[in-house]
């Protein structure tokens, strides 16, 4: 299990951590996902896509934390560029786990382990 | 069509203007409002204290959790620490000034003396090629004088006209005591421009959840013809360009406006609604209806329904009303 963990050197009120995860969460800076190679022997698809689609600009996450902010004051032209690619990456991330999420069972690799 | 037309004394193409608003955060934006056709681009406000707000929020993150653990006495690289100041406006401002053939109007709104005169400084330096003034107050205190806060407002043009060269206008609202004074005093004092009218934002009260709330709504035509009255009142009588703003949504509005005397129409509202290629099909309605009634450029058709020099203005004004009364009771609203 990853499981993402606010921290104080992302630079937020620690008392908003929850809000700052929701958001990274909405903006779809980290889709919540779950992959259970048992579900393909069942012959349903093992890779469920938990969190909808992202509904917020990723700017609603990265703005709130200094660790953005700071490049963003000190060098905001790379700052833009690089959180032009960040989002750019944000949707094709989504695109390939929502094809992942509907595929059909037999396209992913069946489950290896050895039948108790 | 010659649409041509000059902002205090800047050229533009035509004269409508993209107001500020979030169209303009980013240089794209900016880009896209130049090829939809606008004449100019007025950035969105810098507040003074969104500015104060994030050096303070910055120096708290960074100091927290900072020299209390040996193996990480801090989390943050020293930049973090450094006071941003309005520097991602003033690259935004540079880029997007490099970016467009139209100019780039740099909008503030100022909280302290030193604020007002510092960050028009750098505005200018920035390449803005003019400056206006968001002179949006409230004055919550009701202790507080009317004079006081229209001399606050004079004080800041002033500060302001010290720090630069650049052209200055006004952006004002409509709720001074005498709005026509206070366009004079400000003409008096320097104004090279003044934008007739910011919109007071009020607040509205959900009955459900028993809070206020913002209510932000984008204008509508209706609200044009306050700043029109004050437009067709003051056209002849200030020195400062006429710029205005608030209602506009099609090609008639911006005739409305330039007939009252507006050297430039700023809209935000339409552009949001309909997109920013909708100023070329604001230009375009309004080269048609020129070409209808038989202008052949804007200087034309600007100031031909104002309320000529020499008129009474307030007899004028208060005929208007009784005659408006005279025909609303005659028509639909009239007793049955």
């Amino acid at each position: 299990m990853i499981a993402y963990s606010h921290c104080i050197a992302h630079g937020i009120e620690m008392r908003n951590g929850l809000d700052q995860q929701h958001r990274a969460v909405a903006s779809g800076y980290w889709p919540l996902l779950r992959y259970d190679p048992m579900a393909r022997s069942a012959g349903a698809n093992p890779f469920l896509l938990d969190s909808p689609r992202p509904r917020i600009p990723l700017a609603d996450y990265t703005d709130r934390e200094l660790r953005y902010r700071t490049l963003a004051n000190t060098d905001p032209p790379e700052a833009e560029r690089l959180h032009g690619l960040a989002a750019e990456a944000v949707a094709q991330r989504w695109d390939v786990y929502e094809e992942m999420a509907t595929r059909g069972a037999r396209r992913f690799p069946a489950d290896a382990r050895k039948e108790r | 069509m010659e649409l041509s037309t000059t902002y205090m004394g800047i050229a533009l193409r035509n004269p409508l203007v993209a107001s500020a608003s979030p169209l303009s955060k980013t240089v794209d934006g900016v880009r896209r409002l130049a090829a939809g056709g606008v004449g100019a681009v007025v950035l969105y406000s810098l507040f003074e204290e969104q500015v104060r707000r994030e050096a303070a929020l910055n120096a708290r993150l960074t100091a927290a959790g900072s020299e209390s653990f040996p193996e990480s006495l801090s989390y943050f690289p020293d930049a973090a620490d450094e006071e941003p100041g309005p520097r991602r406006y003033l690259s935004l401002l540079e880029r997007a000034a490099d970016a467009v053939d139209v100019p780039v109007i740099a909008s503030l709104n100022g909280a302290t003396p030193g604020g007002w005169a510092g960050y028009a400084r750098s505005m200018q330096d920035a390449g803005a090629a003019a400056i206006e003034l968001n002179v949006y107050e409230v004055p919550g205190d009701p202790t507080t004088s009317g004079r006081d806060v229209e001399q606050r407002h004079v004080d800041a043009l002033s500060r302001v006209k010290d720090a630069v060269t650049v052209p200055v206008a006004v952006k004002l609202g409509p709720h001074y005591s005498s709005p026509g004074e206070m366009a004079l005093r400000l003409d008096a004092a320097g104004a090279d421009g003044l934008v007739l009218f910011n919109r007071f934002l009020q607040p509205d009260i959900d009955t459900e959840a028993i809070a206020t709330t913002s209510a932000f709504e984008l204008s509508g035509p209706a609200e044009g013809r306050l700043p029109r009255t004050w437009i067709a009142l003051l056209h002849g009588r200030v020195q400062a360009s006429l710029a205005a703003t608030t209602g506009v949504e099609e090609a008639a509005d911006v005739a409305r406006f330039l007939l009252a005397g507006a050297d430039v129409v700023m809209t935000t509202s339409a552009l949001l609604r309909h997109g920013t290629a909708h100023a070329g099909v604001l230009l375009d309605g309004l080269s048609a209806w020129m070409a209808r009634k038989g202008f052949t450029t804007v200087d034309e058709l600007c100031g031909l329904l104002c309320v000529a020099a020499g008129t009474d203005a307030a007899a004028h004004e208060r005929a208007g009303y009784v005659g408006g009364l005279r025909d609303a009771n005659a028509g639909a609203h009239g007793p049955r």
